[in-house]
C-alpha cells in the first residue's frame, strides 16, 4: 500500500492544466502552491505495481516539466 | 478534520504530504498552500466559521475556525485580514490539534508530599490565594511575583498589572517579552519617546529594498516573508539578508552578507559614516525634526546580581557625531566585522538613494544582544538620517516575536517599570492609573524591581518567596536554566504554573491551575504592526479548564480586592477592555471599540475617528501631528527624534581556546518557542522531532563529526547533548554552532548565558563561548 509523495514543477504558464490533469487521476491527492510554480502530489495506490503504472501516466502529462519524489511510505491498509 | 488522524493511513498520507510542502519550502522559502486549510474538512460537516488571530506568531495572521457541533474541526486563513489575505503557515494550519494532547492539564493539581493531587478548581485558587496573602504579611509585598508574557490576552495582561501594582502595590510583574521584546521597547523610547513601529505590513507593497537584521523571517514570520518574496517576483523589488547565519531566509534573498557576532553595531555606524561622507544626509529633514546624543558607555553585561544602570544622555551636535564615525570607515570596520568594503558601501548606497524606498526589519537577532537598544538606536539613525521613516515603503520596522508582545506586554505594560499608561516612575502615569483602578495613588510604587532575569535571581536568592506563572514556560526559556532550575526547586519559594500542558517549569510547581487554551475563551492581542484583534470564544474547554484572566480575577476577590474587579465571567473581557481604553484615550494611542473588533480582522491604533492610522509622525496620515510640519514625532516634548552616538562594544563572552566556538540559539519554523503546543501536534513533531547542533562543514570535517553524531556543547554553565546537523536547516559561520532551543528534552538554555542589555534588561540568547566535543 505505497503512498508517496511528490513535487510536480509545471510547464511555464501550464500550472491550471497540470491542476486539472492530475486532478483527474484518482490515486493523486493534489495541492497546488498558493504564491508559487509548484505542486504537492500526494499519490495512494494498492501496490508497487499500481504506482509504477501511475507514475508513467503522471510524467506522460504534457503540461508537466519535472516530477520530483519527496517521500515514500508503506503502510498496512486499515 | 483532525479525528481522521486516528487512522494509521490518513497519517501517513499526511505526513507524506508534510515532507512535500517541507520539501517544497527548503526550495521557495515563503511557499503556501491555502487548498491544504480545506483539505480534510468532512464533506458533510455544516461548519461555523469563527474569526480570531493565529494563537503563535506575532505575524497575528487572521484565522477561520471551523467549529461543528461545539468542536473544532479546521482551521484557515482569513481572506478578509489584511495582515495574511487567507494564508497561513504550517504551525497556522495545525494549530488546534493541540488541544487534542492526552496529557491536556484539565484540573488544577496540588503538590502534597511530594506527589500531584487532583484538587477541584476553586480548592486550588483558595490554596494560591491564601499562600498569596501570608507570604505578605510574613514577609511583605515585594515577596511576592507575577510572571506573565506575551501570548497573555490583553485582559489576562491588565488584571495581572492591576492586581500586583493596583491591589499589592508591588511593582513585581514582569514578563517572557522581556526576553524577547524589551530592546525594542528601549529603542522606541530613547529614539522616539513612543513605542511600536510607526509603519505597517502594507509598507511591504511600496518598497524597493527589504534589509533584514539578523532575522530568519522565512521560517519566523512565513507569511510576512511570502509576501516580500511575491513582491520581490512581481516588482522587482529586492530582499538583503544581513545575518551570522545563512538561513532559508538568505538563500531566497537577493544578496546574503554574513558578519561577525555583535559587529552590527559598527557596521550600522559603517554606513551611517558613508551616508554622510557621500552627502546623502536629507538635511532639510534632519535639520527639522532630529536632535543629537549620546549616552554612557562601557556599561557591563549585568551578569552579575542585583546589577544597576542608568544611562546619562547629553546632548551633542552633527559635527560631534561626524567625528565620532571617523572610527567607522568601511576599512576599519571590514577588518573585524568581516564584511568587505565593497558590501558596507553596498548596503550604505541603498540606504543612501533618494529614490529608493527601504523597510528595515529585524527581530530576535537584534533585541537579544548585550547592546539591543544600541542596535535598535542605531537603525533608527541610517532612516533618520536619510529621512526614511513614517513613510509607505520607507522605515524601519522592528517585528515582534509573540502574538501579544505588541498588545498585552507593551501596550498594557507587564513589565516591572510600566503601568497601562506610561511608567511607575511618573507622577501622572501613576496618578491616572489610580484613577482608573480606583486605588489610592500612594499605593502604586514609583520604583521599578525586577526586571525578568533578576525575578528568577531572586527567587534563587530567596527574596521572592511565591511566584506565578502564566502562559510562559521559564524554565525552557531563560538564559541559563542551569541556574534557576534549582532556584525555582527550593523550599524558599512557593511556585504556581498556570498552563495548558504540562512543562519543565509545571514540574517544579506546588500549585499547577489548568488554562483554557486559545479558542476556548475570548480575548484580544496585539500584533507587530500595531493592529489589536478580538476574538470569541468559539469552544468549551475540558475538565475545569479556566481562562487565566478570570482566575486571576478569583484569586484577587479571595484576597480581598473584589471591589477592584467587579467584573462578570461572562464578559469579563469585554469589561475589562473598555476599562483598558480609557489609558489610551485620544489621538496619540486611541484604541478601535469592541464593536469593531468583533466585526473586522482587527485595526490599528492610534484609531482615530473610526480610521486606523497606518503611518505614525508623518502629518499626512497620522491624526495627532499638531506642529504644522510634514513631520512630528510627538512622543518627545520638543517633537523631534533623536540620533544616538552609540559605539561597538564586544560581546559579554568571546571565544578562547578553552570554548572556541560561539553559540548562537533560535527557533524553526515547525514549532512555537519552547515547543509545549506545537510539539503536541504530531504532523509538527514528526517533522522537527528533536533539537541538534549546527555546524559549518569545515568545522564539522576539522573535528571529524558526522551527521546525526552526538555532541555535547558544554558553556562555564553547564552541559547539553545534541545530534550534529551538517548542511541541513541552517548553515552557521566558521567557529559558530547554532542550536534551536524548542526541545525541552534538550536544554539548550542550561548553556547560554544571562548577559543582558543594561539599558532594556533582554537577555542576549545568541552569543557565548561553548566548546563542543564527542558525546
Ligand atoms: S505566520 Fe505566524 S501568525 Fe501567521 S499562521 Fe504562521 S505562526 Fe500564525
Amino acid at each position: 500500500m505505497p503512498i508517496k509523495s511528490y513535487l510536480a514543477h509545471p510547464q511555464e504558464g501550464k500550472k491550471e492544466d497540470l491542476i486539472k490533469a492530475l486532478s483527474e487521476l484518482k490515486e493523486c491527492e493534489v495541492m497546488p502552491a498558493t504564491n508559487e510554480d509548484v505542486l504537492v502530489v500526494v499519490t495512494d495506490t494498492l501496490d508497487d505495481a499500481s504506482e509504477d503504472i501511475l507514475k508513467e501516466k503522471i510524467e506522460k502529462i504534457d503540461s508537466l516539466k519535472l516530477l520530483a519524489m519527496v517521500s515514500g511510505f508503506n503502510s498496512p491498509q486499515n | 478534520m483532525y479525528n481522521s488522524l486516528s487512522s494509521r493511513r490518513s497519517f501517513i498520507k499526511k505526513m507524506a504530504k508534510l515532507s512535500a510542502m517541507t520539501a517544497a519550502a527548503t526550495m521557495f522559502p515563503g511557499i503556501l498552500f491555502a487548498s491544504e486549510q480545506e483539505a480534510g474538512i468532512p464533506d458533510s460537516a455544516n461548519l461555523d466559521w469563527k474569526k480570531g488571530p493565529c494563537r503563535f506568531c506575532g505575524v497575528g495572521c487572521g484565522i477561520l475556525v471551523g467549529v461543528d457541533q461545539g468542536k473544532a474541526v479546521a482551521v484557515k486563513g482569513d481572506p478578509n485580514c489584511s495582515v495574511n489575505k487567507g494564508l497561513l503557515c504550517v504551525k497556522g494550519y495545525h494549530q488546534i490539534m493541540c488541544t487534542q494532547a492526552k496529557d491536556r492539564l484539565t484540573h488544577a493539581l496540588v503538590k502534597k508530599n511530594g506527589r500531584y493531587v487532583q484538587t477541584p478548581i476553586n480548592e486550588a485558587l483558595d490554596i494560591v490565594a491564601n499562600k498569596m496573602k501570608e507570604t505578605i504579611e510574613k514577609h511583605g509585598k515585594d515577596s511576592v511575583a507575577m510572571y506573565t508574557s506575551g501570548q497573555s490576552t490583553i485582559p489576562e495582561g491588565y488584571v495581572a498589572s492591576k492586581l500586583m501594582k493596583g491591589a499589592i502595590g508591588t511593582n513585581n510583574l514582569d514578563c517572557n517579552a522581556r526576553l524577547c521584546m524589551a530592546s525594542a521597547v528601549a529603542g522606541f523610547l530613547t529614539t522616539f519617546g513612543a513605542d511600536e513601529p510607526m509603519g505597517c505590513y502594507e509598507d511591504i507593497d511600496h518598497a524597493d529594498y527589504f534589509i533584514t537584521w539578523g532575522n530568519n523571517m522565512a521560517e519566523m514570520h512565513p507569511v510576512l516573508f511570502s509576501r516580500m518574496l511575491e513582491q520581490k517576483n512581481r516588482r522587482g523589488a529586492k530582499i538583503i539578508d544581513f545575518a551570522t547565519r545563512t538561513t532559508r531566509s538568505s538563500t531566497a534573498s537577493n544578496k546574503s552578507i554574513l558578519f561577525e557576532p555583535q559587529t552590527d553595531l559598527a557596521v550600522a555606524n559603517a554606513i551611517c559614516y558613508e551616508i554622510i561622507n557621500n552627502g546623502w544626509v536629507n538635511k532639510s529633514f534632519v535639520e527639522n525634526h532630529v536632535n543629537f546624543s549620546k549616552g554612557l558607555t562601557n556599561m557591563g553585561y549585568g551578569v552579575e546580581d542585583k546589577y544597576n544602570f542608568k544611562d546619562k544622555p547629553t546632548k551633542i551636535d552633527f559635527e560631534a557625531y561626524k567625528k565620532f564615525l571617523e572610527d567607522y570607515t568601511p576599512e576599519k570596520v571590514a577588518k573585524y566585522s568581516k564584511v568587505s568594503v565593497k558590501d558596507i558601501k553596498y548596503l550604505a548606497a541603498i540606504y543612501g538613494d533618494p529614490n529608493k524606498k527601504v523597510v528595515s526589519y529585524w527581530c530576535m537577532g537584534m533585541n537579544q544582544h548585550t547592546r539591543g537598544t544600541w542596535m535598535n538606536n542605531l537603525v533608527y539613525n541610517i532612516h533618520l538620517l536619510t529621512g526614511k521613516i513614517s513613510q509607505p515603503g520607507n522605515g524601519p520596522f522592528s517585528l515582534t516575536g509573540q502574538p501579544s508582545a505588541c498588545g498585552t506586554a507593551r501596550e498594557v505594560g507587564t513589565f516591572t517599570h510600566k503601568l497601562p499608561k506610561g511608567v511607575v516612575t511618573n507622577e501622572k502615569h501613576r496618578r491616572l492609573a489610580a484613577k482608573i483602578w480606583k486605588v489610592p495613588y500612594e499605593r502604586i510604587p514609583a520604583k521599578p524591581t525586577y526586571h525578568a532575569t533578576e525575578m528568577f535571581r531572586a527567587v534563587d536568592r530567596g527574596d521572592i518567596k511565591f511566584i506565578w506563572t502564566q502562559v510562559t514556560n521559564p524554565l525552557v526559556s531563560l538564559p541559563k536554566t542551569s541556574r534557576y532550575r534549582p532556584g525555582m526547586e527550593k523550599d524558599s519559594c512557593f511556585v504556581v504554573v498556570s498552563d495548558v500542558f504540562p512543562t519543565p517549569t509545571s514540574d517544579v510547581a506546588d500549585v499547577i491551575l489548568p488554562a483554557s487554551w486559545h479558542i476556548e475563551k475570548s480575548g484580544l492581542y496585539g500584533n507587530s504592526e500595531r493592529r489589536t484583534q478580538h476574538w470569541d470564544k468559539m469552544v468549551e474547554g475540558p475538565g475545569e479548564t479556566t481562562p487565566d484572566a478570570w482566575m486571576t480575577i478569583e484569586i484577587a476577590k479571595r484576597m480581598g480586592y473584589g471591589d477592584l474587579f467587579p467584573y462578570s465571567e461572562e464578559n469579563h473581557v469585554e469589561e475589562i477592555y473598555n476599562e483598558y481604553r480609557q489609558f489610551h484615550e485620544g489621538a496619540k494611542h486611541g484604541m478601535a471599540p469592541l464593536e469593531v473588533l468583533k466585526k473586522e480582522s482587527g485595526a490599528i491604533w492610534p484609531y482615530v475617528d473610526g480610521k486606523s492610522t497606518q503611518w505614525r509622525f508623518n502629518a499626512k496620515y497620522d491624526p495627532a501631528c499638531s506642529n504644522d510640519k510634514d513631520f512630528h514625532f510627538y512622543g518627545k516634548p520638543d517633537g523631534k527624534a533623536v540620533i544616538w552616538q552609540r559605539p561597538y562594544e564586544p560581546a559579554a563572552e568571546s571565544p578562547d581556546t578553552e570554548y572556541p566556538f560561539w553559540l548562537n540559539t533560535g527557533r524553526v519554523i515547525e514549532h512555537w518557542h519552547t515547543g509545549s503546543m506545537t510539539r503536541r501536534i504530531p504532523v509538527l513533531h514528526k517533522a522537527m522531532p528533536e533539537a541538534y547542533v549546527e555546524f559549518h562543514p569545515d568545522d564539522a570535517k576539522k573535528l571529524g563529526v558526522r551527521n546525526g553524531e552526538k555532541i555535547k556543547v558544554s558553556s562555564r554553565r553547564g552541559s547539553c547533548v545534541l545530534p550534529a546537523s551538517i548542511n541541513e536547516r541552517g548553515l552557521p559561520t566558521r567557529g559558530q554552532v547554532f542550536v534551536p532551543f524548542f526541545d525541552e528534552n534538550m536544554l539548550i538554555n542550561d548553556v547560554t548565558l544571562d548577559a543582558f542589555c543594561p539599558i532594556s534588561k533582554e537577555p542576549d540568547y545568541k552569543k557565548c563561548a561553548v566548546k563542543v566535543e564527542k558525546a
